[in-house]
């Protein structure tokens, strides 16, 4: 049965009529198109659907939607255009951080959750920020990489 | 075709602990908190509801069940509280914030409550080995009565424990007590997101090469917890030279208790064989 769900959503105050059983990742690519939130294990393991919720990092295929109730949500479309933003991206390029693409939306989600509460990291705060996000391809060096020389880069925005 | 079967879903998104209690009272319901766990265990294919079979109790917009706080006697932690605002607040003692270090994922530990963990029972329930071996009390509330149970009487067997369909976990206790060793080892394949093939707590209070107290706790070896307060009781009050003289003996007991499954993740023999040897490292920890 739906229920009226507030939350605000990329910085903008949202309602929905919604089941609040909905898993947080079907709301956002199915009912919002906002597809940069993967589905990779669909339980929790891969971090392919991470977003930040109240400032935390979260897997949305694990949060139904009625504990969105009253927070803040925000997934990578709500972080294009800022500072932060391109910094992470501009790192993973440098880096070479991405090879097929899937697990960096979740990748750049998680950094800028570490990065947002912990501004110069070392390697093993990354790799802990990181290790509930998996990647087949690059063998994670080259992420932790881009975010060692997010961190640089970004040292006074932090 | 419409399943007529299938009855639709009430949820509640109670605002204040005496509103749930009351709809516990009217209503058999599954209670939601982090949801971690429900949302994968209900999982539907991709973009459906998740099987809920019942009408489900949101707890996570409970602002009473958020709080940790101390007492005379307890660290209390409130059921709606996440393993990392736990983690991250600083009357929890350190060794309570490394074994929830080694809990899934970050992500996880940021929606996962450690009441989730409890009543999800599961023998290899991350917090559960160390919540025996603090001898934890479940404050469990209805909407007439309380009651405060230990957590050995709470678990009953693999996802099971002894809560009524009236009644839900509002906090967990943690008696205040002094402890000066501490040792912890879960084993899993991967540093994160493994769920245990076994895992080890030991706790004691060691003064002038005398253990005074000890807790000692095996995860994932048996359907619940294995921790033996006879056992516990035979090494109190003796030094180190006496421990060492019935090891063997203390081994020989534990064994008794340890009987783990052959799974997915592990075998009988390796778990059984790596518990002991964890056991004998504590044991060689205690006087360092």
């Amino acid at each position: 049965m739906n229920k009226k769900i507030k939350f605000n959503l990329n910085g903008e105050e949202t309602t929905l009529e919604v089941n609040p059983l909905r898993r947080l990742l079907d709301l956002l690519r199915e009912d919002l198109k906002l597809i940069s939130p993967k589905e990779g294990c669909g339980q929790g393991e891969c971090g392919a659907c991470s977003v930040i919720l109240n400032g935390n990092l979260v897997n949305s295929c694990c949060i139904p939607v009625g504990n969105i109730e009253g927070a803040k949500v925000i997934t990578i479309e709500g972080l294009i255009g800022t500072k932060e933003f391109n910094i992470l991206k501009e790192s993973f390029d440098e880096a070479g951080a991405v090879q097929c693409g899937f697990c960096t939306p979740g990748m750049i989600i998680a950094s800028y959750a570490l990065l947002t509460k912990n501004s110069k990291p070392n390697e093993d705060e990354i790799r802990s920020a990181l290790s509930g996000n998996l990647c087949r391809c690059t063998g994670y060096d080259k992420i932790i990489d881009a975010v060692k020389i997010a961190v640089k880069k970004g040292e006074n925005i932090w | 075709m419409v399943d007529k079967s299938k009855k639709e879903i009430i949820t509640y998104m109670p605002e204040n602990l005496q509103e749930a209690l009351k709809i516990l009272d009217k209503d058999e319901v599954i209670i939601l908190a982090g949801g971690t766990d429900l949302m994968v265990r209900r999982k539907s294919p991709s973009g459906l509801i998740p099987r809920f079979d019942k009408n489900t109790l949101f707890i996570n917009n409970i602002k009473e069940l958020k709080n940790i706080y101390k007492d005379d006697n307890y660290l209390n932690i409130g059921a709606g509280c996440t393993l990392s605002q736990i983690s991250n607040n600083d009357i929890i003692p350190d060794y309570i914030k490394t074994v929830i270090s080694d809990f899934a994922s970050l992500g996880i530990r940021n929606a996962a409550t450690m009441v989730g963990n409890i009543c999800n029972a599961s023998p290899a329930g991350d917090t559960l080995p160390l919540l025996y071996a603090l001898d934890a009390k479940v404050l469990i509330k209805s909407l007439k009565k309380e009651k405060l149970v230990s957590i050995k009487d709470f678990i009953t067997g693999p996802g099971r424990h002894i809560l009524n369909k009236n009644e839900m976990v509002a906090e967990i206790k943690l008696p205040l007590e002094e402890f000066n060793k501490f040792y912890y080892k879960k084993v899993g394949t991967r540093k994160a997101t493994a769920i245990s093939k076994l895992s080890f707590v030991g706790i004691a209070r060691v003064k002038d090469n005398i253990v005074e107290d000890i807790r000692i706790a095996f995860g994932a070896v048996a359907p619940t917890v294995v921790k033996s307060d006879i056992i516990e009781r035979d090494i109190i009050g003796k030094s180190f030279k006496e421990i060492d003289s019935i090891k063997a003996h203390i081994i020989e007991e534990y064994c008794k208790f340890i009987n783990p499954i052959d799974d997915q993740r592990s075998n009988k023999k390796y778990r059984k064989k790596v518990s002991i040897n964890l056991l004998v490292d504590f044991f060689k920890h205690l006087s360092y």
